[in-house]
């Protein structure tokens, strides 16, 4: 479904990017990994048209989308929840998710079933929610643009341990309703969990893909990428 | 949990409605005016009353970009001016059918704010600003040149707008529900499109430009589309009020009439519901109550309003909230 091939970017004459190769395929969950620095969020910015690829191509159910502007990569059906959630403040939880719904699978009231937490609080304006509630509000908001791609910068960035496991109990929902997701966290081991595949980033490559059940390869590559 | 949905979809309902209350109110009184000045000054109440009503007119309009958009337009007087001046021109040259000149005065709006927008929404910050200011200039230098309409003095109209072939706009009590028809059609239509989606992305793109992009939308395109809608209504303004004053003159569109519509929004409460339209009426009526009773009325006027923006920064609006139960948006 998402083909990323020989991608490059970079910041400026800093090129972080150096040939990014992986794919996504229909309802699979895909974790990007890798220390800080390497080019995890670099790859969704050039993925999403937020920075322009120097090179390679970005493409989804075919299509090339790389070097177009933004707002067509979202049409395209690529949904991102950015890192730090940048829910629109003066808007309420419900005006958020109705201010970018587009017509398919995912509607208000299945956002709102998703989250019960956001139906009690679809009134609030978006300053006025908890670091949890505004990564459901971000996740619901990328839903309600009915991508065929959902994208996860630091998914659980900040959120406490429990408001976490309500995270990953959404996305795990989300994956068994067919929607692709490729995600970036800092917590690993929920990862190798929740994911079908990780590809793991080193200085802008791909060093490693596979499944985390590859238990022998993947522990080297722990050992030597990670450092867990 | 459908319950739990349909009650918390309901409850603010009640709430959405009292918010109203200030308009409905201020709707109800203006249309009580022109029978209760008939016990008193009848030509000059009905005058103040129109003038503040055409004005509450382009007032919600520069709410709709200034504050539901975030985009700080210091040449919105320039739509006003050019609304005045193409009924002006075209009454002049003998085009007196009302729906006439208003087509030719929301095409030429349109137009204008179409290419000016096109321009300017490319910029952000100081320097929208400044190029707003700069195409709003540009138009009244080329008003003050037009030495066939009257120049740097303005152009007297000797004859006046026809609505559908009658008087009805020469009559001060016509013009006056005219003009109150056009300011609930304003307000109407400027709510509505704040509480559509496409109100939504431009109120999330004052915030979020970027992230509003990643969506899936071309906030460029919104934001063009709101700056040609609130340049279009400020333009009936315009005609509203050249048909009023049946003159016209560059000062209309001057950066100084700019600055006053920008206070206006102001001193009503960027973005709030009602607060355009008290911050229009409240603006004038300071005005001509000050005037009335000193000469030096500004160096009162000046410190209120700074007064305002100081302790009451939502505006008239955030005044009001308590009583209308409307949430400041920040």
């Amino acid at each position: 479904m998402l083909e990323v091939r020989d991608l490059e970017a970079g910041y400026g004459a800093a090129r972080v990017l150096f040939g990014v190769d992986f794919a996504v395929r229909e309802g699979e969950a895909v974790a990007l990994l890798g220390r800080n620095g390497m080019g995890k969020s670099t790859t969704v910015k050039a993925l999403c048209g937020i920075i322009r690829p120097w090179a390679g191509t970005i493409r989804l159910h075919g299509r090339d989308l790389s070097g177009l502007p933004s707002h067509r990569i979202g049409r395209a059906g690529i949904g991102l929840v950015p890192e730090g959630r940048q829910v629109f403040p003066t808007l309420t939880v419900e005006e958020n998710l109705q201010a970018t719904a587009r017509p398919g699978l995912f509607t208000l009231p299945d956002v709102l079933e998703l989250f019960p937490k956001l139906a009690e609080r679809r009134h609030h304006l978006g300053t006025h929610l908890s670091g949890g509630e505004q990564q459901m509000v971000a996740i619901g908001r990328a839903i309600m643009t009915n991508p065929t791609l959902l994208v996860l910068d630091e998914a659980t960035e900040g959120l406490a341990p429990l408001v976490r496991a309500d995270i990953w109990a959404c996305l795990d929902q989300l994956k068994s309703r067919g929607l692709a997701i490729l995600v970036i966290d800092k917590h690993v081991r929920t990862l190798e969990r929740f994911a079908d595949r990780l590809v793991v980033l080193e200085r802008g490559r791909v060093v490693w893909t596979g499944a985390a059940t590859d238990l022998h390869a993947y522990g080297a590559v722990v050992d030597r990428y990670l450092h867990l | 949990m459908h319950d739990a949905l349909e009650l918390a979809a309901t409850r603010p309902q009640s709430a959405a409605l009292r918010s109203y209350a200030p308009a409905l109110l201020i709707f109800v009184v203006l249309a009580l005016v022109p029978p209760i000045a008939l016990l008193g000054p009848e030509g000059y109440v009905l005058s103040l009353t129109t003038r503040m009503m055409i004005l509450a007119i382009a007032v919600i309009s520069l709410d709709l970009l200034l504050g539901h958009s975030g985009l700080v337009s210091f040449g919105h007087a320039a739509f006003v001016g050019l609304g005045a001046y193409v009924t002006g021109i075209l009454i002049t040259e003998g085009v007196v059918d009302a729906f006439t000149i208003l087509g030719c005065v929301v095409a030429a709006s349109a137009l204008f704010a179409l290419v000016t927008g096109a321009v300017s929404l490319r910029t952000s910050g100081v320097y929208f600003i400044m190029i707003t200011l700069a195409f709003g200039q540009m138009l009244y230098f080329a008003a003050s040149s037009l030495s066939a309409y009257g120049g740097d003095d303005g152009l007297t109209l000797w004859n006046n707008a026809q609505l559908l072939g009658t008087g009805v706009l020469d009559d001060p009590r016509g013009l006056f529900y005219a003009v109150l028809a056009s300011l609930i059609g304003a307000f109407v239509l400027v709510d509505r499109l704040k509480g559509s989606r496409f109100g939504r992305v431009l109120n999330a793109a004052k915030s979020n430009p970027t992230r509003v992009t990643c969506l899936g939308f071309d906030v460029f395109r919104f934001r063009l589309a709101a700056y040609v809608i609130a340049g279009v209504l400020a333009g009936l303004a315009g005609f509203l009020s050249a048909v009023q004053t049946e003159f016209v003159s560059p000062a209309t569109m001057s950066w100084h009439r700019s600055g006053e519509l920008i206070v206006m929004v102001i001193l009503g409460g960027m973005g709030s519901r009602n607060g355009a339209l008290l911050g229009a009426l409240a603006y004038v009526g300071l005005e001509e109550l000050l005037s009335t009773y000193f000469a030096h009325w500004k160096l009162i006027f000046g410190p209120l309003l700074v007064l305002m923006v100081l302790y009451a920064k939502g505006g008239l609006g955030a005044v009001l909230a308590p009583l209308t139960g409307e949430r400041p948006r920040g």
